[in-house]
């Protein structure tokens, strides 16, 4: 692991979290960090649905789930028992990935699309558990008093510290795509994705790394589903649990080149962005999906291997440096 | 009592409409192995057919079935040619992605002209009223119709010779090919039939409840439901995958708070895609 | 050199500041409203009443602030019904559009999202499409809510339907949605303080599309009323599948649905359905200054093609309650409006205005009341919508029972 500290990319990554760390605090860019913190978001989404779907070839449809029941365990602990928002985040992170251990147990003998489709259905599921399940304040979900910031000193500097931590957690992303990419983990992982008979046959122990990928990949986006509701100061089950952000997670990966851990990254920022602008454009509002689909088609179709793929055909050589 | 015995007729009555709702996802996906993702978005073009329909020629509702069923097919055929011709072989995640690309595009259109309003087609047929409880007409003849086109498409399958090449390249298509079935054909035909049958759906479940553009997902997710019970590609196994997701809804109402509906659907779905990866009632897989 | 360099500095103060001026003599007002998703009709008669609104004070020349006249400017974008992004919407209406004060969404759910957002910045919200008492009870300053609140919206039709029926039988099934379980819930209490004997109590999942088992199972309670519903979709389903499931209730009161003129589409099945609203054309407030119902439903009716209902005119009273705070706080300081705003205590067409103050209801509405309307068929057999209560307020009495003996 120590090696990978004298690879290019190492510090590549590194830089990268630099840049989201100064640009905003130059000017104070309260604008600025906005939009990053999604950024950050999306990329840290896509990361971690790329060990799944990238790697292992197993498509993770319900992958907000992680996402919103990170954010309901943070935002719970933070507002009916008071805990520091350091210590929810955690036990949001470890209690998610404990659960997707659980239920990947389950659902992970299954193959290709019904795997796909499993998972709709635990999220699906869980929504409608949490639209019941009254201590979490049921369909009306739950309000964090603006109290809750106080210990980090209120609003304006605690949307800083969240914003920070988001970037953390973004890092950690790349990083752990990274890792695992250049691990022997990552090497069975992707023998699956291939085919994962041939894999199991020449001695990958398959039910195990599945298992470890499913839970690994839960693990950050619950933290940032933590983070996010945290400054949304607010949390309800169809927010929480909405497919639309676990399919642009997706799509991104696509758009950026699956399987890899610079074009997962790169397509996040560029479809953040270009969704942004989509936010507010009046023509083009009501168009987002009709684009979103157009460009997901046109990369299915004529480009599976994305934007990356694209980008290495021509330069071969970034392949060793940007994996 | 008797609600309960009400809840089971209209349990059935519905399921029979999810049932068709579910055959042409259930076909295509038994066929040639693709799940398509624009099966929601079809409904809901029946359901807008209908309405149109019925508001241009002020006829009987169920007069939208024929050209439906037509248009849905070629619409199918088209669907075929973009999105999945180039997916078949290739691992399902693709085609997973191509047909739901789709219907981004689709649903994206839809908002833009329609928004999400509401729209009703009013269907005021005599009901049967046993007792307090009232199974409404429209309920009925949707439910006859539901059958009478899954017999229809069983009748297709096993008695024509296209329907025997269908099942030929859905068993083994390199074999259905050596042997002169000209598959690609055969497998467009399929999406287009697949097609026309979600049309369908879509007027019936127009003649019975409201809907929006984006009421197709609903009843897609149900349709998923439905065809993990009844087993991949197989018609009948859907239509009674179907009556057990009506009778489902249909009881849990009289004994369990009705919102604990949608947890138990899902629950149930986990438990059968784990349980019984080849459905309920299958047969074996990839033979209709 | 230094002169230069002086002259220099001074020319770049000066362009500096020129935009300044420049900007000076408008008033930014920023929101969101649902364009598209799920509650884009009703936001739509909202967003109209913020336009009626900014276009009347504008061809006044604008807001008196402080003896200068102000034109007032509306930055708005699509939330497309989407709590998430009502937050980043928000959050750039303040940083980026420079936003000096805001009006909220459309639905409790999402001016809940945008409340945190306003209080995070130190804004001021004015609220006319969210009535759940909620968000507003966590301690905020600057939020506003010009409609009766969630608590409030079924009290009348609880009081006509113990003044027809004192021993009624009710069945209360909902939408599970905050602002549907927080108006029966309240409902609940009010019914049995009233005597009256709730048999059923149920939420749906509000994805949820047949009501078919829901209905037998009012059947089976032997329920005269039906209280309940959520949004337009399901209200409007609900009321056609009890129409065609012949429940034959005495009494139906369903949420929002009915107040929408698209109601009518369901013919025989609308007849007899009662809904609270906020307002209706034939309110008769009269107002302290400004439009009576008359003639604010002519000329919003003239400029939109479409009649006004009670989400325009909440519209427009929080743009009214806005303009008239500035215009007596004199200034554009947050915090004089805000003093202002906690002062208000008028009556317009819309009806009486006043806001609680103290630290734990802030900003909740505590003058303006509901009138029950009731869908009834004219002589010529059309239906529309009648005041039934209060007594006060009333255009036609109230028709109980409504089941089909009593409407033909």
């Amino acid at each position: 692991m120590l090696a990978i500290v004298r690879r290019p990319f190492f510090w590549i990554i590194a830089l990268v979290i630099a840049i989201f760390v100064a640009a905003p605090l130059i000017g104070d860019d309260v604008g600025l960090r906005e939009s990053l913190i999604l950024a950050a978001l999306y990329i840290t989404l896509a990361s971690n649905i790329n060990l799944m779907l990238g790697y292992a070839g197993y498509i993770n449809f319900g992958s907000i789930v992680f996402y919103g029941l990170g954010g309901y365990i943070c935002v719970w602990l933070v507002s009916a028992h008071g805990w520091p928002l350091g210590a929810s985040l955690i036990a949001a992170g470890i209690g998610v990935s404990a659960l997707a251990l659980l239920f990947g147990l389950g659902i992970l003998r299954l193959r290709g699309a019904f795997f796909a489709l499993a998972t709709i259905g635990v999220n699906e599921g869980v929504q409608a558990f949490a639209e019941n399940f009254t201590p979490w304040g049921g369909s009306s979900g739950i309000y964090m008093s603006p109290a809750a910031f106080k210990p980090l000193g209120g609003p304006a500097e605690a949307l800083w510290i969240v914003y920070f931590l988001m970037v953390a957690v973004m890092g950690l992303s790349l990083y752990l795509s990274y890792g695992i990419k250049s691990s022997k983990f990552g090497l069975g992982l992707l023998a699956i994705g291939q085919n994962e008979d041939a894999a199991a046959i020449l001695g990958v122990p398959t039910p195990l790394y599945k298992a470890l990928v499913y839970s690994a990949s839960a693990f950050l986006p619950a933290m940032a589903g933590g983070l996010f509701f945290f400054k949304s100061a607010f949390i309800q089950p169809s927010d929480a649990f909405d497919l639309t952000l676990s399919t642009e997670a997706i799509i991104v990966a696509m758009l950026g080149g699956q399987g890899t851990v610079t074009g997962v990254a790169l397509g996040a920022y560029l479809y953040e962005e270009l969704r942004g602008y989509l936010l507010t454009s009046e023509t083009f509002s009501h168009f987002q999906l009709v684009i979103a689909g157009l460009l997901l088609l046109v990369i299915v179709l004529f480009f599976p291997s994305g934007l990356m793929g694209w980008i290495y055909s021509r330069f071969p050589r970034l392949q060793k440096v940007l994996p | 009592m008797y609600g309960i015995l009400a809840s089971i007729v209209d349990g059935v009555l519905v399921g029979l409409v999810y049932g068709l709702a579910a055959m042409g996802l259930t076909l295509i996906w038994g066929v040639m192995d693709v799940i398509n993702l624009t099966h929601g978005a079809m409904i809901v073009a029946g359901m807008f057919a209908l309405f149109l329909i019925v508001q241009a020629f002020g006829v009987s509702p169920y007069l939208a079935l024929p050209p439906v069923l037509i248009g849905g097919f070629f619409a199918g055929v088209l669907l075929y040619w973009i999105a999945v011709h180039r997916m078949v072989g290739r691992p399902p995640l693709m085609s997973l992605l191509s047909t739901f690309s789709v219907n981004l595009v689709l649903i994206g259109i839809g908002t833009a002209v329609w928004g999400t309003a509401l729209f009703n087609v009013n269907v005021s047929l005599p009901g049967l009223t046993v007792g307090r409880y009232t199974f409404p007409g429209g309920h009925i003849v949707a439910a006859v119709l539901a059958i009478v086109i899954a017999a229809a498409l069983y009748a297709f399958l096993h008695y024509t010779r296209m329907g025997k090449a269908v099942r030929a390249v859905a068993n083994n298509r390199e074999a259905a090919e050596l042997v002169g079935v000209p598959t690609t054909r055969m497998l467009a035909i399929s999406v287009g039939i697949g097609v026309a049958l979600a049309g369908v759906s879509g007027v019936l479940i127009g003649t019975l409840f409201p809907f929006t553009v984006l009421s197709g997902d609903t009843y897609e997710l149900k349709g998923f439901v439905v065809t993990v019970l009844g087993g991949l590609g197989n018609p009948v196994g859907a239509l009674l995958g179907g009556v057990a997701l009506g009778l489902l809804e249909g009881l849990v109402a009289p004994f369990a708070p009705v919102s604990w509906t949608l947890i138990i659907e899902f629950a149930l779905f986990v438990v059968v895609l784990v349980a019984f990866p080849t459905g309920i009632f299958a047969s074996r897989r990839g033979s209709l | 050199m230094k002169t230069v360099t002086l002259v220099a500095a001074a020319t770049i103060f000066a362009a500096a500041a020129a935009p300044a001026f420049a900007a000076d003599d408008t008033i930014t007002i920023g929101f969101t409203g649902s364009r598209t998703g799920p509650l884009n009709v009703d936001s739509t008669g909202q967003e109209r009443g913020y336009d009626f609104w900014r276009d009347e004070v504008n061809a006044k020349g604008g807001i008196d602030v402080g003896g200068k006249k102000y034109k007032v400017k509306f930055v708005s974008y699509d939330d497309q019904s989407v709590g998430g992004r009502v937050q980043q919407l928000y959050t750039r209406l303040i940083n980026q559009d420079k936003a000096q004060f805001l009006f909220g969404p459309y639905s409790s759910g999402l001016v809940a999202a945008a409340a945190v957002i306003s209080e995070q910045y130190g804004k001021i919200m004015v609220d006319s499409g969210g009535a759940e008492e909620k968000p507003f009870e966590l301690g905020n300053k600057g939020l506003f809510m010009v409609i009766t609140s969630a608590s409030h919206y079924l009290s009348g039709a609880v009081e006509a339907l113990k003044s027809k029926n004192p021993h009624a039988k009710v069945a209360m099934v909902y939408s599970d949605d905050p602002f549907s379980k927080t108006v029966l819930a309240a409902t609940k209490e009010q019914a049995k303080k009233a005597g009256l004997d709730v048999v059923l109590d149920e939420s749906y999942a509000p994805s949820t599309t047949d009501f078919g088992p829901i209905v037998n199972k009012i059947i089976s309670s032997n329920a005269d009323a039906f209280l309940g519903g959520g949004h337009y979709s399901d209200g409007a389903t609900l009321a056609r599948q009890m129409h065609d499931q012949k429940a034959n209730m005495k009494w139906i009161s369903i949420l929002v649905a009915p107040a929408d003129d698209k109601f009518a589409e369901l013919g025989d099945a609308a007849a007899g359905v009662t809904v609270p609203s906020q307002w209706e054309l034939q309110v008769n407030y009269k107002p302290d200054f400004g439009p009576t119902t008359a003639e604010f439903a002519k000329a919003f009716e003239a400029k939109f093609k479409h009649k006004a209902d009670y989400h325009a005119a909440s519209g427009y009273a929080a743009g009214v309650v806005l303009e008239k705070a500035i215009e007596k706080a004199g200034s554009l300081d947050p915090k004089k409006v805000t003093d202002a705003l906690n002062a208000t205590d008028f009556t317009t067409f819309f009806g009486h205005i006043k806001f609680a103050t103290d630290p734990g209801h802030h900003g909740l509405q505590t003058e303006h009341s509901m009138v029950l309307a009731q869908w009834q068929k004219a002589k010529d057999g059309k239906l529309a919508r009648q005041v039934v209560w209060p007594k006060a307020a009333q255009s036609a009495d109230l028709i109980y029972p409504i089941n089909a003996a009593a409407m033909h």
